[in-house]
């Protein structure tokens, strides 16, 4: 579930105390310091060597440092710079064929071993409840290696203030252009993530995102109307070099309506062009209910994918474990097992990428300590695979895991969460224009909007932030009031064209929530341009009192 | 992690302040400890305590201000998070919108804790998935769940005076509990600061029922409907809703409480006659702390809305300066009156209509109208001539909490419902209304 508000940032000073969310403040120097490999491999060894006398079969350890930062502006004054960070040690085990999780903040050989032998006592516990034993995929050993998310620029050496006034500039560049309000906030992570098994794996990664969202409100107080635009940018698994704005990952949206990003972001441009749209929406026409051909952006359908893909084919859903929280899915093992089961019509093709370049999912090794990789989800518009751990890979007949395994924090215990899903690009050469072309009635959406939909993965609503309705293969303006309503099968069956590599790019969600108690996680999806022929769209405009 | 008492977190606010040579300090201390056990396919997958506290500190030089927490309490640390403050406050642009640490408040105790509460042990928990995985297992159903329970303290202190210190608990269940073959599914959700208000058995029996009974859903047309809604199905979009009544939004002239011309619509009436909530500190069944932690000023006794008006807003320091309004502080929960009748009666006196158990997935579609999507889940079932007829398939609806408040035909007696999405604690009643629209059918169950 893609949270609504993870964070709730309070207008005065205590209100911020109330939300570190990512752990602990600290002062911007200290982010540098990174903790030593040789110190962090003799405190695994002694976790896994507690563990093993204590009786465990399997040991993991994951050493966990989370530094970020966050900077929230409203119009042109800063409202908060965060600095945070939270360390500590998380150690699961296998005993009696049943796992155990124990973690401490005290990094001292003796609390790390009471914490694996916890974390044994835990696991024999809730042996006694399993109805039958875990079975993991193996995993070999890499020994000791390393893993960063390529970057040119940290986030960590640029000056806060640099950062305020980019912010700033953005939203000063709103206002000039027309925005009544706006808002520039700045989300910074970094992840140093130490794993080691009793597998005999020693894993340091060095895990890096940001995410610059931005939303600028038009007010009509004559009419009492208002309407807001957000930013088009992506979250992404990247360094600062995103904000560059190089002319060449700049992208003309079909019909020119507005310029969109691919691997850097122009956010004062972004923001004034969102300035203009949330004026021009105050006197859009509003949509006529009924059956469109959608052209959804990259931008817009990321979330899309998010929803009716990544999480009905999460393994776990499948089976149940989230039946109280998050719920099942309708790509049950049955239908998978039929090798026929359409999902979707035949150009329809997602792959789960945990190496894409520049994604939030992106890493080297999941914690469980296996490689990323890449496989089929959906092939040829078939349902052949799902995202599976390791303790999942013999249910689906998989010798290995996919390495879906995550943990939020050093004191969650991780699990099964999901990979990057993207649709692969159209094998014909096709561009956005010439996809709106061929459309004689149809609406062109952008940008992330409201979401919504049905535990099981049936049924979904989703808005945009941008409308344009589509007459006889031209763009005549934009509407508003728009929102899609259908049901995932019947909707990737009614993908008619997708545009082909050259539009393709990413969206994502930088606050993915599942669990209970609830963790959150960073997931990509990519896709090109892509048309659904048919779809119901509803008029949401109403007027109360 | 000690669990640390009024005395030790005076002692903590006090050594903090008095360290610094800011313009004003302001400290918190949050802590305690939180149980969990959860389930799903009749087996318990996890189970775990987390204990933790973390001190934050805010320090000012005029108008420019720096924030960091700690979850170390020795002397060098306290002051190494006191020195990022300052740092932090030194390197910050000045906000001209900062406000003052407010004066010294007076707090009245709110009713808070439970001894019992504070003593759960796992022993306690592990029972409460056993009810709901036995009786599952008799039914042949499946059973997934959640049960935490939490014991906190509460304090802050400010340069100024202003100190309180409070103990609460609380305990949250939620159990799922579907057919094997996945034709049926039944929910069920407490809440209670008290745990001997809590019974495990007379919960996951609901749950049972539910999925028992909603097996065989036969498709009813979407449109729109007399409906009875329970008040988990109401709480998300009455919370949604209320989380909306900030001042400066409506003056600004993006809220749906912005007036045409400029102003808001406050002592407007926007909603039927029979509406009336309000937020009440010391309530007994959904008290909260008698501070809002935001703003540090102490809460108060406030009607919402009033026989269908528009009653009161929710003001920041700064919009209440700027507007010359006093400022209280933000509500922490929300009671809507009712009447004794229970969801039976008003089932009785529904001649067509549509039992809704839960509403899920509630997504804003748009502000201007409070326009709210989601769907039914976990039993939805058809009504006529004041009976259950038979269980129906879920629903997408798009529908506004202003419409639906405004659409309400009778109310039913409170029950205490903590959401999953909104801020608040709450004391919502089943009501029935008429005209809800639902746009679409769902195929889940």
């Amino acid at each position: 579930m893609e949270r609504r508000t993870f964070l709730k940032i309070g207008g005065g000073a205590a209100g911020a105390l109330l939300v570190p969310v990512f752990g602990e403040a600290i002062a911007a120097e200290e982010l540098m310091n990174p903790v030593g490999l040789a110190f962090k491999k003799s405190l695994a060894d002694t976790a896994l060597n507690a563990a093993a006398k204590a009786g465990a079969s399997y040991c993991d350890v994951r050493i966990g440092r989370y530094l970020n930062q966050f900077i929230t502006t409203r119009d042109l004054n800063v409202e908060n710079i965060i600095n945070t960070e939270s360390s500590g040690v998380g150690v699961r085990v296998i005993a009696n064929g049943a796992y155990g999780f124990a973690s401490t903040n005290d990094m001292s050989p003796d609390s790390i071993a009471n914490a694996a032998r916890q974390a044994v006592a835990i696991a024999r516990a809730n042996a006694r409840l399993q109805s039958e034993p875990l079975r993991m995929a193996p995993v070999k050993g890499v020994g000791d290696v390393a893993w960063a998310t390529p970057y040119k620029k940290d986030w960590r050496t640029v000056p806060v203030k640099e950062k305020a006034e980019m912010l700033i500039a953005a939203n000063k560049a709103g206002l000039d252009a027309g925005a009544s309000f706006m808002t520039a906030n700045l989300f910074q992570v970094n992840q140093q993530k130490y794993f080691a098994s009793t597998d005999g794996s020693y894993i340091d990664q060095d895990i890096h995102r940001l995410w610059a969202p931005l939303t600028a409100t038009a007010v009509d107080k004559a009419t009492n109307r208002f309407r807001t635009r957000d930013g088009l940018a992506s979250p992404m698994g990247m360094g600062y070099e995103y904000f560059d704005a190089r002319p060449a990952d700049k992208v003309q949206a079909a019909g020119g309506v507005t310029t969109l990003y691919r691997n850097s972001y122009d956010i004062v441009e972004d923001a004034r062009a969102a300035a203009k749209h949330a004026r021009e929406k105050l006197t859009a026409k509003t949509i006529e209910p009924g059956k469109y051909d959608l052209v959804l952006s990259p931008e817009h359908l990321f979330l899309t994918i998010h929803e009716s893909v990544g999480h009905p084919t999460e393994l776990d859903r499948v089976l149940g474990y989230e039946a109280n929280y998050a719920g099942t899915s309708f790509a049950t093992l049955d239908k998978w097992q039929t090798k026929k089961f359409k999902f979707g019509a035949d150009r329809v093709n997602f792959i789960a990428d945990k190496n894409e370049k520049g994604s939030l999912g992106a890493v080297g090794y999941d914690d469980e300590g296996v490689p990323a990789k890449r496989w089929d989800i959906i092939r040829d518009g078939v349902l052949v695979n799902y995202q599976a751990t390791r303790d999942q890979a013999h249910i689906i007949g998989e010798k290995e895991s996919h390495g879906c395994s995550y943990a939020d924090s050093w004191n969650s215990v991780q699990f099964q969460r999901m990979p990057n899903v993207s649709l692969a690009a159209g094998k014909e050469r096709l561009t956005p224009d010439e996809m709106v072309k061929d459309v004689k009635k149809g609406i062109y959406i952008l940008g992330r909007g409201s979401y919504s939909i049905d535990q099981q993965r049936y049924n979904f609503q989703f808005g945009g932030q941008l409308y344009y309705e589509i007459k006889n293969g031209k763009i005549v303006g934009q509407v508003e009031d728009v929102a899609y309503q259908s049901n995932t099968q019947e909707f990737w069956n009614a993908c008619s064209a997708i545009c082909d590599q050259r539009d393709w790019r990413m969206g994502g969600s930088f606050f993915d929530g599942k669990g209970q108690p609830s963790q959150v996680s960073a997931v990509s999806h990519g896709s090109s341009t892509t048309r659904f022929n048919g779809i119901n769209v509803i008029n949401t405009a109403r007027k109360i009192g | 992690m000690k669990f640390l008492t009024q005395e030790d977190t005076k002692r903590i606010c006090d050594k903090v302040m008095s360290m610094t040579k800011a313009d004003e300090c302001i400290v918190t201390i949050n802590g305690g400890r939180t149980g969990n056990i959860r389930y799903a396919r009749n087996a318990v997958s996890t189970a775990g305590l987390v204990e933790n506290a973390t001190m934050g500190v805010a320090v000012a030089y005029g108008k420019k201000q720096g924030i960091a927490t700690i979850n170390e309490f020795d002397d060098k640390s306290l002051e190494k998070a006191l020195r990022i403050a300052e740092d932090l406050a030194k390197l910050a642009p000045e906000n001209p919108e900062f406000m003052p640490a407010v004066s010294k408040q007076q707090f009245r105790a709110t009713d808070t804790f439970s001894a019992k509460t504070a003593a759960i042990d796992p022993e306690f928990r592990a029972q409460t998935a056993a009810y709901s995985i036995e009786a599952s297992r008799k039914n042949k159903l499946v059973s997934a769940g959640f049960f935490t329970d939490n014991t906190s303290f509460n304090t802050i202190a400010n340069s100024n005076g202003v100190f309180g210190h409070q103990e609460a608990t609380g305990v949250d269940f939620t159990c799922t509990v579907r057919t094997e073959d996945g034709r049926g599914s039944g929910w069920v959700k407490r809440s209670a600061t008290d745990v001997s208000r809590f019974d495990a058995r007379e919960a996951s029996d609901v749950a049972i029922e539910k999925a028992l009974r909603s097996v065989e859903a036969k498709a009813l047309e979407p449109g729109r409907y007399t409906v009875i809604l329970k008040p988990a199905a109401t709480s998300e979009l009455i919370g949604f809703m209320l989380g909306g009544f900030d001042a400066r939004q409506a003056d600004e002239g993006r809220s749906f409480l912005s007036k045409k011309g400029g102003g808001n619509r406050m002592g407007e009436k926007l909603f039927d006659q029979q509406v009336n909530i309000w937020s009440d500190p010391w309530d007994k069944d959904v008290g909260v702390l008698p501070w809002d932690g935001n703003t540090m000023l102490a809460r108060e006794r406030m009607d919402m809305i009033k026989d269908g008006r528009v009653s009161a807003l929710d003001y920041s320091l700064f919009w209440a300066k700027k507007q010359g309004v006093r400022a209280i502080g933000s509500p922490g929960n929300m009671i809507m009156g009712g009447t004794s009748k229970s969801t039976q009666e008003l089932i009785a006196n529904t001649k067509k209509g549509v039992l809704v158990t839960r509403t899920w997935y509630i997504r804003l579609v748009d502000p201007q109208s409070v326009l709210l999507t989601g769907l039914t889940r976990d039993g939805t079932f058809y009504i006529e001539n004041g009976k259950i007829k038979h269980p129906i398939k879920n629903f997408r609806f798009n529908e506004s909490p202003v419409t639906m408040l405004n659409n309400i035909e009778e109310i039913g007696k409170p029950e205490i419902i903590a959401g999953d999405e909104v801020q608040y604690s709450m004391m919502i009643p089943a009501m029935k209304v008429r005209d809800f629209n639902f746009t679409s059918l769902s195929d889940a169950v």
